[in-house]
């Protein structure tokens, strides 16, 4: 709790001149350091204009923005931006520049030594999975969407900002490159740990990256602002629940692992065969409740052995199971909003 | 072949006026030219993000074209009198049109995604203009620049009639005289070496334009 927020907005709004109503109103949020915090919400909800609030691409129309604990709402906007780490989703590449030119913007303004920017351009190009001596020469026109999405989150990174904002970064990629995209994404921020914000109109790319997510409604009212699991487990209201849409319990199947349940003991291929057929389909320890719910409907059994390690049985793990967690997750998540209530 | 023969032998013969004439009739198109891309790329850079202004800029410039070269180039005598001064003036204004429109057609035609990030990393408006949007107009630019040349060196012949010089004056001095001989062969000098004054600075401005292109921006 004592952790200050790295981005904090406080009430923060955006009336557009010549409209009454607001574009965000009266927007508070905090986004802890270290974590990725999804906006998302239906088009027009205003999330890409929170994004835009908080780098003033927007300027806000009243509210304050602390970064770190220090107001950026009457710096200096374009020293601000240097900080903070852009991607959007249509790439934004200088068709003029090389690869390693573009990768290079911010630290050359930032007047670094040549040394230092080759080295980091180097490094960065290596982080994102293109070989700099391949790809540092090459223009923009010479690189397919994917790969020049990676350029552009190369890009965000120059000058190793700790706060990054993505506005829908992978919404213009084909789906399979979009999920390696994510994955790698996700294995950099292991090792970076930068603060970010990401936009997407997609519920699912929002539980698969965030470790929180912000539903945004209207003008950028925060309707409920939690982890993937708490969320799924009990959306606060109709509007969350619409947006979330069906089959959302079973999606939060994929937040737990077979090996963290109390699994039923394994009798053997030929036990005591009382309940009838023993289980036919495997998966391993490490595999999410969701793969074992598919297993069991593959093999219509409604239980599924799981392998430890070394392939042995190390027990069975039943359709209540399932239940059970679903159910847990949800008492867990009531907890904490009855909680949170009494303690307003 | 007769023709030709004599066209020739007239070249030989006035081998230092004509080259003089060349070298004045370049001067006049280079000085026009560079002028008015200056002003045209700067006023360019200023009313493109104003389309009131952007609107009347053109007008002007397009007027300015259609006005007759001759009564253009007759305007200016009364206040710099005659010579190189008012015909140069009234070329200038022809020449802005194709560097101007091509000036705010390249800076409209900048991504705006392109922009978002150059802002979006901290680029102040001014190096956004510098390192971002007029390096990517750049090539439309100087296609601006090269239709201004052949314009400039084409209508440049006619300085002779308010006091100017150039290969204008082989043209009008051989009409005037037509019949007479060598009449044709001075009216074909005039011309010919204006055709060939305007290929030859077309050729270096398009080597210019290669060079200062971003590889990255060619189709």
């Amino acid at each position: 709790m004592a952790v200050e927020p790295k981005i904090r907005l406080d009430h923060v709004s955006k009336v557009y001149p010549g409209t009454d109503t607001p574009a965000v109103s009266e927007l508070t949020l905090d986004i802890d350091p270290g974590e990725i915090l999804v906006l998302v919400g239906p088009s027009g909800c205003g999330k890409s204009t929170t994004l835009r609030l908080i780098n003033r691409m927007i300027e806000p129309t009243g509210g304050r923005i602390y970064l770190d604990g220090d107001d950026v709402t009457d710096v200096n906007p374009d020293q601000l931006r240097r900080r903070i780490g852009y991607v959007i989703q249509q790439i934004g590449l200088f068709p003029h520049q090389t690869i390693a030119e573009n990768v290079a913007t911010v630290p050359k303004m930032l007047k670094w030594e040549k040394k230092k920017i080759s080295a980091r351009v180097d490094e960065l190009l290596d982080m994102v999975g293109l070989d700099p001596r391949v790809y540092g020469g090459r223009y923009p026109k010479e690189l397919s969407g994917g790969q020049a999405q990676r350029v552009g989150v190369a890009r965000a990174l120059g000058a190793d900002p700790s706060i990054m904002l993505m506005d829908e970064p992978f919404g213009a990629i084909d789906p399979i490159t979009r999920e390696s995209l994510q994955n790698e994404f996700l294995r950099l921020q292991d090792e970076l740990r930068k603060t970010i914000v990401f936009v997407t109109h997609d519920i699912d790319e929002a539980i698969k990256m965030g470790d929180r997510i912000a539903i945004l409604g209207k003008q950028s009212v925060v309707h409920q602002a939690d982890t993937p699991e708490r969320i799924l487990a009990y959306p606060v209201d109709d509007f969350v629940r619409s947006f979330i849409g069906a089959g959302t319990a079973m999606k939060g199947l994929a937040f737990e692992r077979v090996g963290d349940l109390d699994l039923a003991p394994f009798d053997g291929p030929n036990g005591n065969g009382e309940s009838g057929a023993e289980p036919t389909g495997t998966i391993t320890a490490d595999a999410t409740l969701y793969e074992a719910l598919e297993e069991m409907l593959r093999t219509a059994d409604g239980k599924t052995i799981v392998l430890d390690d070394s392939g042995e049985p190390a027990g069975v793990v039943e359709l209540s199971h399932l239940s059970d967690a679903l159910r847990t997750a949800q008492d867990e998540a009531r907890r904490h909003y009855d909680e949170l209530e009494a303690a307003s | 072949m007769d023709g030709l023969q004599s066209w020739w032998s007239y070249v030989v013969g006035h081998s230092d006026d004509v080259f003089e004439a060349t070298l004045e009739h370049a001067q006049i198109t280079v000085t026009v030219v560079i002028l008015a891309t200056v002003f045209s790329v700067a006023l360019g850079i200023y009313v493109q993000s104003r389309p009131t202004s952007k609107a009347i800029a053109l007008a002007i410039s397009g007027i300015f074209l259609t006005i007759p070269a001759l009564a253009l180039f007759a305007l200016f005598i009364p206040l710099v009198g005659p010579g190189n001064s008012p015909a140069m003036m009234a070329l200038f204004l022809y020449a802005i049109l194709p560097i101007l429109r091509n000036t705010v057609t390249g800076l409209d035609e900048v991504s705006p995604a392109v922009v978002e990030s150059a802002r979006g990393m901290g680029m102040s408006p001014a190096q956004q203009l510098w390192r971002v949007r007029l390096p990517l107009a750049w090539p439309l630019i100087m296609t601006g620049v090269r239709i201004s040349t052949l314009l400039t060196v084409g209508i440049a012949a006619i300085a002779i009639l308010v006091g100017g010089g150039g290969l204008g004056v082989f043209i009008q001095g051989g009409l005037t005289r037509l019949g007479l001989p060598n009449s044709v062969e001075s009216v074909w000098v005039g011309t010919v070496f204006t055709v060939v004054l305007g290929l030859a600075l077309d050729a270096v401005l398009s080597l210019i334009q290669r060079l200062t292109s971003s590889r990255g921006l060619r189709a």
